[in-house]
């Protein structure tokens, strides 16, 4: 399998996303912010389109309107412009719509476009690998660095404004993390289904984990596995990457459910 | 004694016509322990609010420590216990990560804890008496037990003010009279200024020097000794829900 470049590829970019995704989806999932990823996936979708109207890398364009979109909705959010579940709608919807209609006048209603939906392991390119191990490291070390402040604001969000703590500015952070994360995994995951890699695997560790640290620590580690499992899947089966990667990380939740049962009757 | 928080001539509406307080005039001096009543929806929690500079007045001004409260520049040196409703996460989350959050203000913003801020997290852990629960899980204590790891966060900060807003709602006898210890010897040893909003002062009455009684503006400030008889009683127009 690995003889090929393009699951070479494929396993380098999903090594990446299968860590970044649930350890910024851990700081949505703490949040009740869970469905974030599914409005700034529709948003990417809207910036896919706009790539293929505007003859560009429909990547670059993807990330541009996911990070916009994140950041859209928590100025939204922390503004009260609108409810949390509003906001998300807002942008759900107008990113879907744009996407159609963009996509319609480009001309691109056609498998191409299907591959950002549902995810492909033969579209990503050694050029695409640079942009996401450049920008995925750069938010996996700004999460680590910050770790104690977003796991702050994640626990006590008044208490730390009160403390000093840049809240806002740590918010909006993770907000642009959630585009980031969602316009470097469209390639593997697909736009409708990144969400689920944001969520999934921090749900999963969230029924075995002793401690917050561990929950994030775990939910990467369930986050990769599943990755490479189910791009493995795909490979011997001829299956869409990102529908096995997220049965995958389904999966793993009723393990761990399993798991936790047997635990709590020991 | 030099003023920690001075309220003056401060209004507050969330809603135009609707106003929550009226020419609220307030000071509270450095070291003093001031309880704060009131009925529901008094103005109480509004009050704290402003006075940290978590909102902003409609009318008046807030000053904490002389500096306008939303501007203040040492944040640092406030510790805030809110109600238990408004905090917590519902993720695994032990004792120890809810109380070393209270170190980020002090110790940065970036990396890990310094030794000295691991060594005041566990102080402030053992002060509220949940040493043996360091690693437990949140979510697998009693209400009260969660509360004390919460008010050993805002001891972990080693305050100058710290302001609990109905710090003993649902939390057993027992740990109300180890959070009234607690606050009387912080008090007593490090002259820290406290605001203790509640409906009730059982636990801490012999450490309460000053009682602020809250109803859309102040209706009482004085000593308890001071407060009207007649008041003390539930069915009184000010104490009533």
């Amino acid at each position: 399998m690995l003889e090929t470049e393009f699951m070479r590829l494929a396993f380098a970019t999903g090594a990446v996303v299968g860590l970044l995704a649930p350890a910024v989806g851990f700081f949505l999932v703490q949040r009740n912010m869970s469905l974030v990823g599914d409005g700034v996936g529709h948003t990417a979708f809207a910036g896919v389109a706009a790539g293929y109207l505007l003859g560009v890398s429909p990547v670059l364009t993807a990330l541009v309107a996911a990070v916009a979109g994140a950041v859209g909705i928590e100025w939204l959010r922390s503004r009260h412009r609108a409810a949390g579940d509003q906001a998300l709608a807002l942008l759900f919807y107008t990113g879907i719509a744009a996407g159609v209609v963009l996509a319609s006048s480009a001309g691109a209603l056609d498998v191409d476009l299907f591959s950002f939906l549902f995810g492909s392991i033969l579209t990503v390119t050694r050029g695409d690998l640079v942009l996401v191990v450049v920008l995925g490291v750069t938010g996996l070390a700004l999460i680590g660095l910050l770790y104690r402040a977003l796991a702050a604001v994640v626990i006590d969000e008044e208490g730390a404004k009160v403390a000093g703590v840049p809240v806002a500015a740590l918010n909006v952070l993770v907000a642009g993390l959630a585009g980031v994360t969602i316009g470097l995994s469209m390639q593997i995951v697909g736009i409708l289904l990144i969400a689920a890699l944001m969520v999934l695997p921090v749900i999963a560790a969230g029924r075995v984990a002793w401690s917050m640290s561990s929950s994030v620590l775990l939910a990467m580690g369930i986050g990769l596995a599943s990755v490479f499992a189910g791009l493995t899947v795909s490979y011997y089966a001829d299956l869409p990457p990102g529908g096995a990667i997220v049965l995958l990380a389904a999966s793993a939740f009723l393990v761990t459910s399993a798991l936790a049962a047997v635990r709590a009757r020991a | 004694m030099p003023v920690a928080v001075e309220l003056a001539g401060v209004g507050f509406s969330y809603r135009p016509g609707q106003p929550v307080l009226t020419d609220v005039d307030l000071a509270v001096e450095e070291g003093e322990f001031v309880a704060v009543a009131g009925p529901n929806g008094g103005g109480k929690t509004t009050l704290v609010r402003l006075a940290l500079g978590l909102a902003r007045p409609s009318s008046g001004s807030v000053r904490l420590f002389g500096e306008p409260a939303h501007r203040f520049s040492c944040r640092e040196t406030l510790g805030y216990v809110a109600q238990r409703a408004q905090v917590g996460t519902q993720g695994p989350v032990t004792v120890r990560e809810v109380v070393s959050s209270g170190r980020l203000a002090q110790g940065g913003l970036f990396g890990p804890l310094r030794r000295r801020d691991r060594a005041i997290v566990d102080d402030a852990i053992a002060d509220v008496g949940l040493a043996d629960l360091a690693d437990a899980r949140l979510g697998d204590l009693s209400g009260g037990q969660q509360q004390r790891a919460f008010i050993a966060k805002a001891f972990a900060g080693e305050p100058s003010l710290l302001v609990l807003d109905e710090p003993t709602a649902g939390v057993d006898a027992e740990s109300q009279e180890a959070l009234a210890r607690l606050l009387g010897r912080l008090h007593a040893d490090r002259g820290v200024t406290t605001l203790y909003v509640s409906h009730e002062f059982g636990a801490v009455e012999g450490i309460v020097e000053r009682l602020v009684l809250v109803r859309g503006g102040i209706v009482f400030d004085g000593p308890p000794q001071a407060l009207p008889s007649a008041w003390h009683d539930p069915s009184h127009a000010h104490a009533r829900d």
